[in-house]
């Protein structure tokens, strides 16, 4: 049984990344001038040979890790979601997609929890962007363990991963470096039967302070991590769909083409039930700290109550 | 190189040439203009400059091979086929459905393709990347990347020549076909990259500018390339679009055209001739 931490994914990732480097010996890591925030620094610091400082170039830091994957390296190409995602989403589909390389692209600071820096730099779209691209892995874990899991399975993957980390510290609820971790699978962290909240990232531990809420109130909900949002774990989501009716995703994200519209996806066709999505509503956020930012734009536990509420008591929404 | 070489390798070229005109006639499209422009370069370097093995295409200390231009894959297919990686006959199925044969660069499906390309500007970056896979490994193969005139305009690529001469690429070689046209029309007019070897120069690399059609210029700049320690190389060959295809000679049309039949038999008809003129020489 390992301690109860809060930490940053991100940080997460740079000590996984770093523990796992002997064992890995072909993990070579990239960077576009962002190594002391991504946390890539650390692995710099215990592997300065297998590290890249591209600078800042993005676009060209993703083409160089293609082309390192094509002479059997594991490159973590790493920077803000915003640019490792977004400004280089091309980079990515052709260069990395399309030729199916080794590459695992990483984008840290996602979400509207970078805080301060703003519209430009909070990425609400990255998962939408790496889900489209055909063959492409897009995982967004939880928390410390969760993440240093992901980081070994991405490894171990053959094939383009999408990696999501966030900036703001978040406590764990896992608790077990031997957490067990199975790309592609969901796991439910409460079983309930009136209703199923499918949260991901950030937002899962904050669901599970609601689904303790709602306990105490006398609902009985289902709580689903899903940490690989591609490919997403159907059999799990449309048994929930079965058995609990309503579906809540909770997502550090816009609505549009993130968990929500993949969790939509998967139940429209298998077993309709109503999907309430809470996430970004299609807006741009704007500076501010981060706690009060997620509060703001309702991606917190309370917000997740009183939608739930409202979901369990209206008979159509 | 004696004559008797140069003679070889210019029947070779004519040969990549009538290859990829075939294909483009066959596939109703593609990129004739500059896949005849860079022939003479695809043709040197695959059967005189590269340590590659058509029968093993994945060994992995082979020289690699990026056509960020992935346009002018009939070009780099022709000459695949010319050098035994698959049969000419592929070249007839170029863009059909099924094709091993895609109408860009496709790493997947086509043996001796170190990387797919066709988006302008990223084949560099991965070049960049086999370089300093090498680097990192100790290994001592080289790494080979033809791009166009107009594609340098993209941004891209020169974050990746800033990256080759930071991280002193000396295993990197790249060579622009530098024939002057693009789509919308000459480069000069388009996106003014000119001058060319003045920009690479001052990032850093070792330049030289050579006449892409006469082999004795370009196996001299490519010793001499293999000769630069501490930064990477830049050949700025100057070419001419559509060479040796009378009507396709310098004309900014025929840079995504498809000949119809009565100029795919002009065409034919010019290769043979310069292929006959070779023959008797």
């Amino acid at each position: 049984m390992a301690e109860m931490v809060k930490k940053a994914t991100r940080e997460s990732y740079g000590e996984a990344l770093a523990e796992l480097s002997e064992k890995y010996p072909q993990v070579v890591v990239l960077d576009a001038d962002l190594a002391a925030a991504t946390k890539t620094g650390v692995f710099k610091k215990a592997c300065p040979d297998r590290f890249i400082d591209c600078g800042i170039s993005e676009c060209n830091m993703v083409g160089v890790a293609a082309g390192l994957a094509t002479c059997g390296k594991i490159p973590f190409a790493t920077s803000f979601a915003m640019f490792s995602a977004g400004r280089a989403f091309e980079q990515v589909r052709n260069s990395v997609g399309y030729p199916k390389l080794n590459v695992k692209i990483v984008g840290s600071h996602a979400g509207i929890s970078v805080g301060e820096d703003g519209a430009t730099h909070q990425c609400n779209e990255d998962i939408a962007l790496m889900r489209t691209i055909p063959g492409m892995v897009v995982l967004n874990p939880a928390d410390h363990y969760e993440m240093k899991a992901a980081v070994k399975a991405a490894i171990e993957h053959h094939g383009p991963v999408y990696l999501r980390l966030g900036r703001l510290a978040v406590e764990s609820f896992n608790n077990a470096d031997d957490y067990r971790f199975e790309l592609g699978k969901g796991v439910t962290l409460r079983d309930g039967r009136n209703i199923t909240i499918v949260a991901t990232g950030l937002m899962v531990s904050r669901a599970l302070k609601a689904v303790k809420t709602l306990e105490e109130q006398g609902i009985d909900a289902r709580l689903i991590n899903i940490h690989t949002i591609k490919p997403l774990d159907r059999e799990l989501i449309i048994k929930a769909a079965k058995e609990t009716g309503k579906i809540i995703t909770v997502e550090e994200h816009n609505v549009i083409g993130g968990l929500g519209d993949a969790v939509c996806g998967a139940v429209c066709e298998a077993f309709p039930v109503p999907v309430i999505k809470v996430g970004v509503n299609d807006v741009y956020g704007h500076s501010g700290p981060a706690v009060d930012l997620l509060d703001e734009f309702g991606l917190n536990a309370g917000h997740i109550v009183e939608v739930t509420k409202k979901a369990i008591t209206k008979q159509s929404l | 190189m004696n004559k008797t070489e140069k003679n070889q390798l210019q029947k070779l070229a004519c040969k990549v040439r009538m290859g990829a005109i075939e294909g483009v006639y066959n596939a109703k499209s593609g990129h004739p203009g500059g896949s005849l422009s860079a022939a003479d370069l695809f043709t040197y370097l695959y059967f005189r400059e590269m340590k590659i093995d058509p029968k093993n295409p994945k060994e992995e200390n082979r020289d690699r091979f990026v056509l960020s231009k992935g346009h002018c894959a009939p070009g780099l297919y022709a000459t695949l086929a010319l050098k035994g990686y698959f049969p000419m006959e592929e070249m007839k199925k170029l863009r059909h459905i099924g094709a091993m044969l895609q109408g860009h660069p496709d790493m997947k499906g086509t043996p001796g393709v170190d990387m797919s390309t066709g988006s302008l500007g990223q084949g560099v970056s991965a070049a960049c990347g086999m370089a300093a896979a090498g680097k990192m490994d100790h290994k001592d193969y080289r790494v080979y990347s033809i791009l166009g005139d107009g594609e340098i305009e993209e941004g891209q690529v020169w974050e990746a020549a800033m990256f080759a001469a930071h991280h002193k690429l000396d295993n990197l070689c790249l060579i622009v076909d530098n024939n002057g046209l693009q789509i919308d029309g000459s480069v000069a007019e388009v996106g003014g990259p000119e001058p060319i070897d003045e920009k690479f120069r001052s990032f850093g690399f070792d330049v030289q500018v050579i006449n892409g059609h006469d082999f004795d210029e370009i196996e001299a700049a490519f010793h001499h390339a293999r000769t630069v320690k501490g930064r990477p190389s830049a050949i700025i060959a100057k070419t001419v679009k559509g060479k040796d295809v009378s009507f396709m000679e310098n004309q900014v049309g025929w840079h995504g055209t498809a000949p119809n039949a009565e100029q795919y038999e002009t065409a034919m008809q010019d290769l043979n001739r310069v292929l006959s003129g070779l023959e008797a020489e």
